[in-house]
């Protein structure tokens, strides 16, 4: 066995999954290594999810197989939260479900994600992040040895976005685990991921983020001609305030209107 | 007359005490229309017992689980949707329970008894089966609370951590024929879900967290067959449909008075 086959932690052999008849994956070939943050990226219907869900084990693959380590233990972190407005549940509550998780093992995982002041906060009153960083946290009372993130950002907004991903790369940092997040906006987590996975239905490209970016197949599915030309960053130049209200405020007398 | 009325109450309070903590699994999970489908399914259980001369609660018990894998199994394989499919089974087997029980020539059963319940024919026998099946079922809830709340709160995580996702459903459902057969005598096959999710509904407003729920459902339903039970004595009322407008009386008070309801934060 090579060096890097004793670090892998998960490794799919010609993983192919069928449903209904139609193929959704054929032929993945992929592995994640510790300390790895490995993300996948692909347009809708590409078949990420299902890709996941076959590694948590909620999924049959039709064709291949999944080697995965021996001490493997993975975090996952879904997608959404839903639990029914009926169920009175605290923060708290929650993430004392984690199997085999000790009650006084929960104040130091909120603490590291900054979310103390939530534990006796309703689950149904929590905003984007903090539902994120909830899950997060849920995901990593399981003592994971991989982290894995269906699109862990989702709802957040950008500057939110930023400290989340810095904070799951610091986490990886931390506990040496691998991390296998799914994303649907390749630019944001560019910066601190390891590799690049890009998949259609099959392994379009993978490499480092400089690397897949400029690959064809990549740019065939992301590269929308003309799109430096149709998105720009917007800076805000007001020529107003707001006065506590919510008034407008000129900032001095040729501004809009003159009465 | 009193002696009767003590059996009543004492059977009442054992099919509350533990209506109310199942019930309140059946309103998370969204199961109330499934509870109703096995309540109707128990009528045909109680003319199969007839007919093999087998005891009534076991008969119950095994047609409403036999009718829940039957549910699961046709679930999985999407033919239809699952309120559809609900509602054919329902009323199918409560019509199939009403034309088994009119083939039994030779025996006589009050049909209204076990539609809506007569909870003054309440014989010793039956105060056994409620404390026993009862219990069974608060010690399976209490032993399996976690993994029952985590696989209710969200299946895939439960999943993915290590929990049997799919035993703790069966489990689940088997705690729901265990109460029906227990609770078919009090209210009948008509309105025993009512007696799961009217005090559960009633207790979310006042809980605020999954184990306070479930107490204080267990409470609220034993409030409602007491003053059910009393106003059916005071004004001859039918008893189990007393017990099920106590208990709606109960809903509508906790919604309509600022009780304790402060649910933020």
């Amino acid at each position: 066995m090579s060096e890097g086959a004793n670090n892998a932690l998960v490794s799919f052999d010609n993983i192919g999954i069928a449903f209904d008849g139609r193929t959704l994956l054929s032929d993945i070939n992929m592995t994640i290594h510790k300390g790895e943050i490995v993300t996948l990226i692909g347009p809708n219907g590409s078949g990420k999810s299902t890709l996941i869900r076959t590694l948590l084990g909620l999924q049959q693959a039709t064709s291949g197989r999944i080697q995965r380590h021996a001490q493997l233990r993975i975090g996952y972190m879904p997608q959404k939260l839903h639990i029914d407005p009926t169920l009175p549940l605290s923060v708290n509550h929650f993430l004392g479900l984690v199997k085999g998780v000790k009650k006084q093992d929960i104040p130091a995982v909120l603490t590291r994600l900054g979310i103390n002041k939530l534990a006796n906060k309703q689950v149904h009153f929590l905003s984007g992040g903090e539902t994120q960083r909830v899950l997060l946290a849920r995901a990593l009372l399981n003592r994971p040895s991989l982290l894995v993130l269906d699109e862990p950002v989702q709802g957040v907004d950008v500057n939110g976005q930023i400290e989340l991903y810095n904070l799951i790369a610091s986490i990886r940092d931390e506990l040496g685990c691998g991390v296998l997040m799914i994303s649907h906006d390749l630019h944001l987590v560019m910066a601190k991921t390891d590799t690049v996975v890009c998949i259609n239905q099959h392994v379009c490209c993978s490499g480092s983020p400089q690397h897949v970016k400029e690959h064809p197949e990549y740019q065939a599915l992301f590269g929308v001609p003309g799109a430096e030309d149709s998105i720009a960053i917007y800076s805000h130049h007001h020529d107003h305030t707001h006065d506590e209200h919510g008034k407008v405020m000129p900032n001095d007398s040729h501004s809009h209107c003159n009465h | 007359m009193f002696d009767l009325l003590f059996r009543a109450l004492i059977g009442g309070l054992g099919v509350a005490a533990v209506a109310g903590p199942l019930g309140a699994f059946v309103v998370w999970r969204r199961m109330a229309y499934f509870g109703d489908t096995l309540a109707h399914s128990a009528l045909l259980g109680v003319a199969l017992g007839l007919l093999l001369d087998i005891n009534l609660n076991l008969a119950v018990i095994v047609l409403c689980v036999g009718l829940a894998l039957v549910l699961v199994t046709l679930q999985k394989k999407h033919i239809i949707a699952t309120d559809t499919l609900l509602g054919i089974l329902a009323h199918s087997s409560l019509s199939l329970g009403l034309v088994a029980v009119s083939f039994l020539d030779n025996i006589r059963i009050d049909l209204m008894a076990y539609l809506f319940g007569d909870l003054l024919a309440i014989s010793q026998q039956d105060l056994f089966w409620i404390y026993g099946g009862g219990f069974l079922v608060l010690a399976l809830l209490v032993a399996f609370w976690k993994p029952l709340l985590a696989v209710t709160v969200n299946e895939e995580l439960a999943k993915v951590e290590g929990y049997p996702v799919e035993a703790i459903r069966l489990l689940l459902m088997l705690l729901v024929a265990l109460v029906i057969a227990v609770a078919m005598k009090i209210v009948g096959v008509l309105l025993i879900t009512s007696l799961m999710i009217i005090p559960a509904a009633t207790a979310r407003k006042l809980s605020r967290s999954p184990i306070q729920m479930a107490s204080v459902a267990s409470l609220i339903g034993c409030l409602a067959v007491s003053s059910g039970l009393y106003v059916s004595y005071q004004w001859d009322t039918p008893a189990g449909p007393s017990v099920v407008v106590c208990a709606a009386v109960l809903f509508l008070l906790a919604y309509s008075l600022p009780l304790g309801g402060k649910r933020r934060n």
